[in-house]
């Protein structure tokens, strides 16, 4: 992963133009969900070895957010979603 | 004389003469040289001293593996330390000096520790010098640092260019010998893009040292062919000289290509070295495989050499090691470099072998001592005789060259730098690389292999397994005969025993056979102690040499295989890579884009004093004729402006255009404070938390129209606030309709403030600016006189009469000039941002000195702005978390020396009067001071535990580190001037 | 077997021969008062000073590769405790003074090296919040120094002072601060809780966790066995989460690589410890002569001990940007170690919500230099299963609380601290 993005917009393009956020497993809960919950979100991490996903930027391509499915361990990249589309399909 | 150049062969120009230097005295050399051929032909036997016991050390090998001929090459600021003689191409006028000795190489203060040996074995280090405890920063560390390093860094600039570069393909060739031309030229008649790259400065690899013939023809002809045909296609790069040092994710390969480093005087228009990032759909590695050194007694005598790298002299440069040569070898290599010499006149003294028997026939009258070993080397500065030993028999050989062959390691080095773990091969006595996936190949000795033919074959048969994996056909090209090969099989011999002498397994390092078994009998066992303890393939050669003999040797004082002890781990780089390189453009100056603002030029002419925030370059202040000093003139500035009017650079903030039908309800869900109902034609202060609850950013939320906004980020946040909310737009709320554009850079942006600041703006607007027309807190567009369309705000940072005017970014010098020449008549004046900061200081507005990522909204006073009624936004709801509502918590107030003559410094920390200073009564610290002139005093901003129910509490500021005396200050409203906001409205 | 000058004297006449192993290999017992998972620096540590200050021998730790194979043999080897805020000056001004009497105490030269370090600043508002920080140090009784321009170009006449992107106006300077051989750190620690009784054990990975009906924990199920124990300590970095899962641990962890690089030796030129404050670069010179530099981490989650070339590439290009000098200098190595990054940035000494597991992760990228503090706490909670006073503010629920530990002021993004 660490070398090639393939950003669903603009191809396969090199990881310097991205910025990354972190895990993108965790979902904003709603505003009347537990203070559990919150805390939760913000802080808790699974952290698994193995497939991930997590919000990258591509800050010096489309600006879109997207969320790239990874092995944390042989860098191997899965798949590219824009975050727009994985948060809908979360959702639905 | 020992080492000599032949008169003829070999593949140096001997039309060609070249001048260099070495310790000062001038040698001559021949085009196509290494320094280190050069070197030999010149008899320079002693070339370096070791780490540890500062021992006189030889050339070992010809390539990049070499520990000992370490040199600095160039003078000034281009040189370079460390310098392997055995890669430096030889230019006219190089000059090379050796390293860690004193006061020469002959004469060698430093050996002095070869006697002290017995106590200085491997890890001495961390049992003593611990008394007195203060002698080791003192005494025993800097002796240490002093005799430790190798070369002389010069740490001045570098005069020279470097660059960075991709490079795409589908199979990139790595290594330019049998298999790696063979492999580009059956991969590049198919069609596909290839890049062959290798680190010599030849293309042909081991071919170059080979005296075979190939289909018929000199091994360097039939590499010429090869080349010559690959150079005629246009999808072939070839890269010679280009190390590819590291294997990274994607299959993306870093590489560095010495472009003008065999030229003494590079010129300007290119780089000295180029990084090329070489994304390649597929690779072989065609890395070859390096001779092992036998460990023996006296093994690092200058003049004992690799057989191999004997044969590379001898074929390569024409350069003899000897005249009378001894070989100490396992294998056939030995015998194959006894041949090639012999061939050439020189008198073999002696082939010992350590099998049982002779590995191969030798011409009648060769002398052969089998089932033998080398115990010892005669000699001092070089090698005058030999001790072999054999059934218990010593006996004493006269020799000017000692060849060394402990048979064959495959390069495998780029192939494990990605977690693969090397694996023990019993058939080879070697360690392979495992299967690293379908994009890699090993091909040829790096495989394994080790005939030439056989070479050539796999080279061709890994190309076309590239080929099929790409989907491309293919077919091997037509396999030449080759003639006059010899077999380079081998028995393992790890280490010859009887030595008397050190018997070294890491030249660099010095570390000896003894030191692996210290190692075992301390617990240091596991390959990676032995390594770490020892410092064993921790030199400048990262054990390319050494390495799998210590795992052999180590192996077998446990008692175990090889395979059980496993290696340490290959990591980047495969040889060592320039900072240069690395940086490429970005140095000095160019370090980092510089920024500057549409008003530059306008602040320039006015005088302005500049400073780097960030990326840009703000104005400061503008000094006059005759101010000593910034404070005068900021002093001056903050004046007029109050009495007056000023003009301010404020194009650097962030500018954010924010559309669409869900705009006011996605600003709402990120700022704490409602945006939902603000009115268009309007501007509102609003204030961004992180999820966290703490202050993100402040700005300013202007609405031009219902489903169009603009909003300000800091000057700082610009960048990160965009991505802030292009997530929450995208990741978070994607069904909200949204649509954000930065037009930072599309807008000069000025702040006109004071008391006259209206009269000067009536004269360049059309508009009516009038207070009842456009009142604090309007926001829209306008057209200035002329027809220019531009924006105007009425917001205030200074809490002065303010307007803030955006045009479009060139015209921007034209409006600043056009309101400086309207406003001569009120005495305008150009102040910078330090006039700016006292301003909002005076007035009591945070910046990020105060937001700094720690503080809430109600820290920084501003709890108003956290709309608790509203649903949902970005940090509402952790910001009920106990330890942010605690009672005790650092709050914004203001800080008045009560000695009015005193000033206040930030960063300075708060105590209550009498308290002794601790953490426990640290009460919080100044964030940001001015010198007031509207007050005539110094004054401050800080965040003060519970700070808001203190005014008037006499508070200690303690600033130790700068100096200070304690200062007694009374804490009061953070808001010094104006507090009843009377001007902002008048 | 103690080590001195005259103990080398007396080997090196007996050709070195009777030297003892550091530490024993010991088979695992049935059972143990603790167990510590994680050969680390901080397992090895906490070992020692149960041992040492609290008298608890009864101890193994446990290490499924080689001790010392993770990050504390693998980083730049800083130590300092130049910190900002309460929760974390008087821990680390703790570890400082551990460091400092570290060898007498263990009887191993770990080659603490006060070669002092200096935080450069390029702004007034940077220079204002070292100022800041620095203050924090004195007020709590440590040493700091604000080093003016000019001062600075006298210590370091390399730095970049003439053709700088960003001008170089000063540094924070704390003296006591330095390196340390990082290995060394690992085996002298061994060694000293090896000879008090503790068992070192290698190679035995902990594959699960076995807990009573109460829900405590009775011991660890090991590639070498069931291992039993009244208490069970964490000290796993970057495999924190992987360990604490095996106990429904949920944590505030994300695991990240950081790159460290090695040059070629070089004879010395560098002194001190510097920190380049206008990008994220840190760079010193070992005693053997090899610069020993970082700077970011590779900012993606990563359990691979390997970084990519685009942080290689930028790590480089701040150290030219800041000493022009070593442009034509040689990097030999360069690897990678697994971080426990935390939410904060600040680490985690605590008990759990399990009543007999104990909890030590959080590092990020910091955890060396508290190698000596995070021992000697750990083992006062384990011991007396409550915080030591400096280690107070380090727990596990402080962020759902509300009363993070953010030096950077970052927030809850773990790849920014």
């Amino acid at each position: 992963m660490a070398s090639l993005i393939p950003c669903p917009h603009c191809g396969l393009r090199p990881k310097e133009e991205f910025s990354i956020r972190g895990d993108a497993s965790p979902v904003r809960p709603a505003p009347t969900a537990s203070d559990e919950s919150w805390h939760r979100y913000v802080h808790i991490r699974d952290n698994p070895k193995g497939r991930i996903v997590e919000h990258w930027h591509h800050a010096l391509g489309c600006r879109r957010w997207l969320v790239v499915e990874r092995d944390n361990l042989s860098h191997e990249v899965f798949g590219v979603t824009d975050a727009a589309d994985w948060a809908k399909r979360k959702e639905a | 004389m020992s080492a000599f150049r032949l008169s003829h062969g070999g593949l140096v120009d001997r039309s060609r003469g070249i001048g260099f230097r070495f310790d000062g005295d001038d040698l001559r050399g021949y085009e196509g040289d290494t320094l280190a051929s050069a070197l030999l032909a010149s008899d320079r036997l002693l070339v370096g001293r070791s780490f540890k016991y500062h021992r006189p050390r030889g050339i070992v090998t010809a390539g990049s593996a070499e520990p000992n001929a370490l040199l600095t090459i160039g003078t000034g600021a281009r040189s370079e330390a460390n310098t392997r003689a055995t890669v430096q191409e030889l230019y006219d006028g190089l000059v090379a000096k050796s390293q860690n000795r004193w006061p020469s190489l002959k004469h060698d203060f430093g050996a002095i520790n070869g006697l002290l040996s017995p106590f200085l074995g491997a890890g001495f280090y961390y049992k003593t010098f611990m008394w007195p405890a203060a002698f080791w920063e003192k005494v025993y560390e800097p002796m240490i640092r002093r005799a430790a390093g190798l070369g002389r860094a010069v740490m001045e600039a570098d005069p020279d260019r470097y660059e960075k570069a991709w490079a795409h393909c589908d199979l990139l060739v790595i290594g330019a010998g049998p298999a790696g031309l063979m492999a580009a030229l059956t991969a590049a008649r198919a069609g596909a893009r290839v890049i062959l790259a290798d680190e010599g400065f030849r293309l042909g690899g081991s071919l170059l040292s080979e005296r075979v013939s190939i289909g018929n023809a000199a091994a360097a002809d039939f590499v010429r062919d090869v080349l010559q045909e690959l150079a005629s296609l246009d999808t072939v790069t070839l890269m010679p000289r280009t190390t590819v040092f590291g294997w990274y994710d994607d299959n993306v390969f870093g590489a560095v290509e010495k472009v003008q480093k065999h030229l003494a005087s590079p010129s300007p228009d290119l780089p000295v070295e180029r990084l090329w990032r070489i994304a390649a759909k597929a690779a072989i590695l065609a890395s070859g495989a390096e001779e092992r050194p036998l460990v023996f007694g006296g093994n690092d005598r200058p003049g004992v050499m690799m057989a191999s790298a004997a044969r590379t002299y001898l074929n390569r440069f024409g350069v003899g090691a000897g005249r009378k040569v001894a070989v100490f070898t396992n294998g056939g290599s030995g015998y194959q470099a006894a041949r090639d010499l012999a061939s050439q006149g020189a008198e073999i003294a002696a082939i010992i072998d350590g099998r049982a028997s002779a590995g191969e026939a030798m011409p009648a009258g060769t002398r052969m001592i089998v089932n033998a070993g080398v115990t010892k080397t005669l000699g001092r500065h070089r090698i005058e005789g030999l001790v072999v030993e054999r059934s218990g028999h010593e006996e004493t050989i006269d020799c000017d060259a000692l060849l060394m062959s402990g048979g064959w390691s495959p390069v495998i080095h780029l192939a494990c730098q990605r977690g693969a773990k090397p694996v023990w091969s019993e058939e080879l006595q070697a360690f392979v690389a495992p299967d690293v996936g379908p994009r890699l190949w090993l091909a040829g000795s790096a495989a394994g292999l080790s005939g030439i033919g056989d070479c050539l074959r796999d080279g061709s048969a890994k190309a076309l397994d590239c080929l099929a994996a790409l989907g491309k056909p293919g077919s091997a090209p037509e396999m030449p005969e080759v003639e006059g090969e010899y077999d380079a099989g081998f028995a393992p011999l790890w280490y010859v025993p009887g030595a008397r002498d050190k018997a070294f397994v890491d030249f660099q390092n010095d570390v000896h056979v003894r030191d692996l078994s210290l190692a075992q009998r301390e617990g240091f066992g596991h390959i990676e102690h032995t390594k770490r303890y020892t410092t064993l393939g921790m030199a400048t050669d990262q054990g390319k040499l050494g390495n799998v003999n210590t795992v052999g040797i180590v192996a077998g004082m446990r008692g175990v295989s090889p395979a059980e002890i496993g290696t340490t781990t290959f990591r980047p780089f495969y040889t060592p890579v320039s900072f240069g390189a690395m940086a490429g453009t970005a140095r000095a100056e160019r370090a980092r884009p510089t920024r500057t603002s549409p008003l530059h030029g306008w602040a320039k002419k006015n005088g302005a004093q500049f400073v780097d925030a960030g990326l840009w370059f703000r104005s400061a202040w503008f000094p006059q004729s005759g101010e000593k000093g910034w404070r005068q003139s900021v002093d001056r500035e903050v004046l007029a402006v109050r009495a007056n009017v000023g003009l301010c650079d404020v194009s650097t903030l962030g500018k954010i255009e924010v559309f669409g039908r869900d705009a006011a309800e996605f600003l709402n869900r990120v700022y704490s404070n409602a945006m939902l109902k603000l009115p268009v034609g309007r501007a509102r202060y609003g204030l961004m938390l992180r999820e966290d609850g703490m202050v993100y950013d402040d700005g300013t939320v202007s609405r031009f129209a219902e489903d169009h906004f603009l909003i300000t980020t800091t000057t700082a946040y610009a960048t990160e606030a965009m991505a802030h909310l292009e997530f929450c737009a995208q990741a978070l709320w994607p069904n909200l309709d949204v649509r954000f554009v930065s037009v930072s850079d599309q807008w000069a942006q000025m702040s006109l403030v004071g008391p006259k600041a209206r009269l000067v703006l009536e004269k360049i607007v059309e508009d009516d600016v009038s207070n009842a027309a456009f009142p604090f807190l309007a926001a829209r567009a306008v057209t200035l006189k002329g027809g220019l369309k531009a924006r105007l705000f009425r917001i205030s940072f200074s809490g002065e009469l303010a307007y803030e005017l955006a045009v479009p970014a060139n015209y921007g010098e034209a409006v600043a000039d056009v309101l400086m020449e309207a406003g001569r008549p009120h005495d305008i004046c150009p102040y910078g941002v330090e006039a700016l900061n006292v301003m909002r200081i005076e007035k009591g507005h945070v910046t990020h000195a105060e937001i700094d990522g720690r503080t809430t909204p109600d820290d920084l006073g501003l709890g108003k702005m956290f709309a608790a009624s509203k649903p949902d936004f970005i940090g509402k709801r952790l910001s009920s978390r106990f330890g942010l509502t605690a009672a005790d918590r650092l709050q914004l107030v203001g800080l008045r020396p009560v000695d009015k003559a005193k000033e206040l410094t930030a960063g300075a920390h708060l105590l209550k009067e009498g308290a002794k200073p601790s953490m426990a009564n640290d009460q919080g610290h100044v964030t940001s001071v001015c010198f007031s002139p509207v007050l005539g005093r110094s004054i401050g901003l800080a965040l003060l535990k519970s700070g808001r129910e203190r005014y008037g509490e006499k508070i200690v500021v303690w600033d130790k580190l700068r100096g200070h005396d304690e200062i007694v200050a009374e804490v009061c409203s953070p808001v010094f001037v104006d507090p009843e906001n009377s001007k902002l409205h008048q | 077997m103690r080590y001195s000058a005259l103990s080398i004297l007396r080997q090196a006449f007996s050709g070195n021969r009777d030297w003892k192993p550091a530490w024993r290999e010991p088979e695992p017992k049935p059972h143990y008062d603790v167990i510590i998972v994680g050969g680390g620096g901080h397992g090895l540590a906490t070992a020692y000073y149960l041992a040492k200050e609290h008298g608890i021998t009864n101890v193994a730790v446990l290490e499924k590769g080689y001790i010392g194979s993770g990050n504390v043999g693998r980083n730049t080897t800083i130590i300092r405790s130049n910190y900002l805020l309460e929760g974390n000056e008087p821990f680390y001004e703790l570890s400082m003074q551990l460091w400092e009497g570290l060898e007498t105490d263990l009887n191993y030269n770990a080659m603490v090296s006060q070669r002092g370090i200096v935080n450069l600043f390029h702004s007034d508002g940077q220079r204002d919040a070292y100022a800041r920080r620095g203050n924090a140090m004195m007020i709590h009784g440590a040493e700091a120094e604000l080093l003016d321009r000019a001062k600075l170009r006298r210590m370091m006449p390399y730095l970049n002072f003439d053709h700088a992107r960003f001008p170089i106006l000063g540094g924070l300077y704390q003296k006591r601060a330095g390196t340390a051989r990082h290995d060394a750190v690992a085996w002298g620690y061994a060694r000293g809780a090896d000879s008090r009784g503790v068992d070192i054990i290698q190679h035995c990975e902990v594959t699960g966790i076995r807990r009573g009906s109460d829900g405590g924990v009775l011991g660890v199920e090991t590639t070498r066995g069931f291992i039993g124990c009244n208490k069970l300590a964490l000290a796993a970095a970057g495999n924190t989460t992987t360990v604490g899962r095996m106990a429904d641990l949920e944590l505030p962890i994300e695991t990240h690589v950081l790159q460290a690089f090695v040059t070629e030796g070089l004879k010395p030129v560098i002194d001190q410890v510097i920190t380049y404050g206008a990008g994220h670069f840190y760079i010193s010179q070992s005693d053997k002569g090899g610069l020993v530099f970082g700077a970011d981490i590779d900012y993606y989650s990563s359990y691979a001990q390997r970084g990519n070339l685009a942080t290689v590439e930028h790590t480089l290009e701040e150290g030219v940007a800041l000493i022009p000098g070593l442009s034509r200098v040689r990097v030999l190595r360069a690897w990678g170690g697994v971080m426990d990054m935390s939410m904060d940035g600040s680490p985690i000494i605590d008990r759990t919500p399990v009543d007999n597991l104990y909890l030590n992760c959080g590092w990020c990228y910091g955890g060396f230099k508290a190698t000596p503090a995070s021992g000697f706490c750990f083992a006062h909670l384990i011991a007396r299963n409550e915080s030591h006073p400096v280690a107070r503010f380090l727990r596990l629920d402080r962020f759902e609380r509300g009363f993070p530990i953010d030096e950077g002021g970052k927030g809850p993004q773990p790849n920014l601290h």
